[in-house]
């Protein structure tokens, strides 16, 4: 009796064990299950504001635009028919407000009960207008030709050049500035922070002696818990200050004081990979290199350095993979404007910066809201494919051994 | 032959070990001195920012002025909330790799997730505490939904220092325990977890550390911008000191004004995590002595 | 004449005194081996003629060291230099993560050679001192791990030879390995010291029957006696050598 109640306990307690082990698994999945079901709703929506619609006059060959061209014609970039496969007239535009410009106030009526009328007028008489209202107004007997907005496909989002998420009357949801930023930063990041974490690594795993290390390791550990935004804060007050003095910009918020920033906060991690990686070198390499005639650096640079190589790309992977999904640091110093960087002296807005200063005021289930967590869903797979890279590298580490 | 006078090689190889080396003391010292003079920076500006009254008072006249006692609190309540979800299932997963998964397809699934989540970027964490804590589940913007987002995203860290610590102990206590007829979980919980009990504990400290600071996952899920009260109930909003810190450092009504402000802010915010490591190290050294004396 | 000769040295492990006061000298061209059980002292003494116990913190070293006639630990005597003169094969053979010819040209190169063709007939002929050239000139480039244990010590071998130096030290250099090759190795030593001098350190005494001319005993830290080796072993004149050889302890 007694036996098998115990018997029961274990299986029970078995039982919450591995239903705690199975937490982080079904954690991923369903982020992937929310941010997939958010992001792919993109595709199945017209980038036109919701509760609005475009309209041309009968005659005009022109039934579908895109996105891009509606901008561009709003923006009076385009400005005739021709330039969208229409004939060769100048493009009208017509936006609600501009009613005011054709008829009274008497005309349009009390509480604008007439409006839907005047802009069936308003779309008849001109066959070169490109009629942009809300759907209220839409009469029953419109005698225009609704525009048709292709969907978002997925090469829009991902080659657009333009992320304008709220702008009227089609918003404009190209990541590939975002993304590019996330890279440019990042990849200033790495750069800054490779060499210094190297040679730091190099130094703390076979040059230091035992006292100094003693000191400088807990040091930049305790550096890597200081959180992104006290990073973010500091790089604020002092560096983007100093990038605009020293470059006389306008402003100093821009790539380098992101990836500066960056750089500083991806150190402790590249520092204590790749000096872990350097001290996992086996005595007796050291010893056969030193027994040959080679001094302590040579055996550094040529058996120490190949021998961990592989911990050392792991170091630059993970640093890059740190750098590529911060957040806060590079919101506060980035500048977020969202343009293609060309230099690191220009603002540029990454990724996960664009999520945090948005979702606040997307509508909750709108194209916007949906578009923030595409850029999730792009987010996750880089890290991802980051991860994935890393374990397969350290894999194949033992697999050498 | 003769090698009692230094060799034409040997001079131009120390000549390139004595530049490397500096080189390398050079750029080791200079990221030292970077990284202390962040701290540095950060400490002098802000000590002068401390006080009582900044410490337990609510923010007054648009944030440039009063204390932050609001994001104190949120910070403290959303650092227990978290490691109450954190903590024990983290443990549990934890003897759930290293003690109870046989080595299976699931245990390699299991690890490779659990390294997965660890790599997801905070800004997703902040994404999908949204959606499934605060809409799917309706908790709204809450002590609870952050505290839960902040707990899945310590996860990781408590479940590898549990099973670093659980599998630095030797299976000859657990063979042994095994051979005097305890069950499974009796030599877990009374032998195995004993011993490892320092380190987990270790590992519990710093992800507190890591909790505290992190901004990004409680923006969409808990913090409020600016809210003069303190919490009643785990469904209310709270401030949080990171969230506070980036608020009137970047947006705040006048930024110029509450600088005092973010620099007490941020000097408190890196007090936390000297703390913690402080506490940490400690417990590690105290645990290691007691080790050594038995 | 004497390759390597000390007086008296005393070496300490921090508080451990490892070596106690040890006087011996070991010949030119001659193949001496050390015996003794283990942890009495034999690498530790070994590691002392390349200065490789430089390498461990709070190691203290007190006698003279003389290799060729140069008084190894004075202060002008840089240790590239000298480890450049004295080669060293360990125990388990431990190539560089690299290809086989690189391996072998390690020395060279980090010692200043830069000419190609001399590094490659180096390279060759170190290869066929240590019986390997025919085995693996076909596969100069492949990585050293892909050789068995046998033809990894060899390698390591070779890349001794590779920047000829006069004496050659071999810590136990066959333990690790299995029988066919352990005797391609004695029969190596055997080619190898007519142009070099022989240290080489063994627990197996048949081996250092085989091998050497002169054996030397160690017990405890204590150079306990040294002899030719036909002596040692059929007439020892100190009873700790009849034991041991005789294989009552160790
Ligand atoms: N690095 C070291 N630090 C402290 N003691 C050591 C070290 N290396 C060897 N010893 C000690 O010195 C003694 C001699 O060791 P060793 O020379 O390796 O013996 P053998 O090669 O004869 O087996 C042993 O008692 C060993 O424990
Ligand atoms: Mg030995």
């Amino acid at each position: 009796m007694k036996r098998n109640f115990h018997k029961l306990g274990e299986k029970l307690i078995e039982g919450v064990i591995t239903a705690s082990g199975l937490v982080t698994s079904i954690t991923v999945l369903l982020i992937v299950f929310y941010l997939f079901k958010e992001g792919l709703g993109i595709f199945s929506q017209t980038p036109v504001a919701e509760g609005s619609l475009l309209a041309v006059n009968r005659q005009n060959q022109v039934s579908e635009l895109s996105a891009a061209q509606v901008k561009d014609i709003f923006d009076q970039e385009i400005t005739n028919w021709q330039e969208v496969g229409g004939a060769n007239a100048p493009i009208k535009l017509f936006e609600i407000d501009d009613i005011t410009a054709y008829y009274t106030e008497e005309q349009l009526g009390p509480d604008f009960a007439f409006l839907p009328q005047r802009i069936n007028e308003v779309v008849a008489k001109d066959p070169h207008i490109l009629a942009y209202f809300p759907d209220e107004y839409l009469a029953h007997n419109f005698p225009g030709k609704r525009i048709e907005l292709a969907n978002i496909s997925l090469g829009d989002f991902l080659a657009g050049r333009q992320w304008y998420p709220t702008i009227q009357p089609a918003v404009q949801l190209g990541v590939l500035p975002l993304i590019l930023g996330t890279l440019w930063v990042s990849l200033g990041a790495i750069l800054i922070a490779l060499p210094l974490g190297l040679a730091t690594a190099i130094y703390l795993a076979e040059i230091a002696d035992p006292k100094v290390r003693n000191f400088l390791k807990p040091v930049i550990e305790l550096l890597a818990g200081i959180p992104s935004v006290v990073y973010g804060f500091f790089g604020l007050v002092v560096i983007v200050p100093l990038i605009q003095d020293v470059f006389g910009l306008p402003v100093g918020e821009t790539a380098l004081a992101g990836s500066i920033v960056l750089g500083i906060m991806a150190l402790p991690t590249i520092i204590s990979v790749s000096e872990d990686a350097m001290r996992t070198t086996p005595r007796a390499m050291k010893e056969a290199s030193l027994a040959l005639g080679a001094n302590k650096w040579q055996t550094i640079y040529k058996v120490i350095i190949p021998y961990s190589v592989s911990g050392i790309s792991t170091a630059a992977i993970l640093g890059i993979g740190r750098a590529i999904g911060e957040t806060m640091a590079v919101l506060m110093v980035t500048g977020n404007a969202s343009v293609i960087p060309h230099t690191f002296l220009e603002p540029v807005r990454t990724i996960p910066a664009t999520i945090a200063a948005e979702l606040g005021e997307a509508p909750q289930g709108g194209i916007h809201y949906q578009a923030l967590f595409a850029l999730g869903c792009i987010l996750f797979l880089m890290t991802l494919a980051i991860n994935l890279t890393v374990d397969f590298v350290s894999a194949k580490k033992k697999e050498n051994r | 032959m003769a090698f009692g006078t230094p060799s034409p090689s040997h001079k131009s190889k120390k000549l390139s070990q004595s530049i490397a080396f500096f080189v390398f003391r050079l750029l080791s010292f200079s990221v030292v001195a970077i990284l202390l003079v962040i701290l540095g920076f950060i400490l002098v500006q802000g000590i002068s920012v401390i006080s009582w009254e900044f410490l337990t008072q609510m923010p007054r006249e648009g944030m440039t002025e009063g204390g932050i006692l609001p994001a104190i609190v949120g910070t403290l309540w959303l650092v227990v909330g978290s490691m109450l979800f954190a903590f024990p299932i983290g443990v549990l997963s934890g003897i759930y790799i290293n003690e109870y998964a046989k080595d299976s397809w699931l245990k390699r699934f299991v690890k490779l997730m659990t390294n997965n989540l660890a790599g997801v970027p905070s800004i997703v964490f902040g994404l999908f505490g949204m959606t499934l804590f605060v809409n799917q589940l309706g908790f709204g913007d809450s002590i609870l939904a952050g505290s839960l987002t902040l707990g899945l995203l310590a996860l990781p860290v408590v479940i590898r220092t549990t099973e670093e610590a659980l599998k630095s102990i030797d299976n000859s206590f657990r063979v042994g325990s095994l051979a005097l007829g305890a069950t499974k979980w009796q030599t877990t919980s009374r032998v195995v977890l004993p011993m490892a009990f320092p380190n987990i504990i270790t590992g519990l400290i710093l992800s507190i550390g890591r909790v505290s600071g992190e901004t990004a996952p409680i923006l969409f899920t808990v913090a409020a911008y600016f809210l003069p009260k303190l919490p009643n109930s785990i469904f209310d909003q709270v401030m949080a000191l990171p969230y506070h810190l980036y608020v009137i450092s970047t947006s705040g009504t006048n930024i110029e004004a509450s600088r005092a402000m973010a620099y007490g802010t941020a000097f408190v915010l890196i007090v936390i995590v000297l703390l913690v490591n402080l506490l940490a190290n400690w417990l590690r050294r105290y645990y290691g002595k007691k080790v050594k004396m038995n | 004449m004497n390759s390597v000769e000390t007086k008296d040295v005393h070496l300490y492990y921090g508080d451990f005194h490892a070596l106690k006061g040890i006087t011996m000298a070991m010949r030119k061209n001659q193949v001496t081996a050390f015996i003794g059980p283990s942890g009495c002292g034999k690498s530790t003494y070994l590691r002392c003629f390349n200065r490789m116990n430089d390498l461990i913190d709070g190691v203290k070293i007190e006698g003279d060291i003389l290799i060729d006639g140069v008084d190894i630990y004075k202060t002008n005597i840089q240790v590239d230099d000298l480890r450049k003169h004295v080669g060293m094969v360990f125990q388990k053979p431990n190539p560089f993560p690299k290809s086989i010819f690189e391996n072998v040209a390690y020395g060279l190169r980090v010692n200043g050679t830069k000419d190609k063709q001399f590094i490659e007939e180096r390279v060759e002929r170190s290869l066929q001192q240590a019986a390997l050239w025919d085995e693996v000139k076909d596969k100069l480039k492949k990585s050293a791990f892909e050789l068995s244990g046998g033809q990894q010590q060899r390698l390591c071998i070779a890349r001794a030879l590779a920047i000829e130096p006069s004496v050659l030290l071999m810590d136990e250099p066959a333990s690790a390995l299995d029988p066919l090759s352990t005797a391609k190795i004695e029969e190596l030593i055997h080619q190898l010291k007519e142009n070099y001098t022989i240290v080489i350190v063994t627990h197996n005494m048949q081996q250092a029957g085989r091998v050497s001319d002169h054996t030397a005993f160690f017990y405890l830290g204590e150079l306990v006696e040294y002899a030719k080796t036909k002596t040692i072993f059929t007439n020892p004149k100190d009873q700790r050598t009849q034991n041991y050889i005789t294989g009552r302890f160790g």
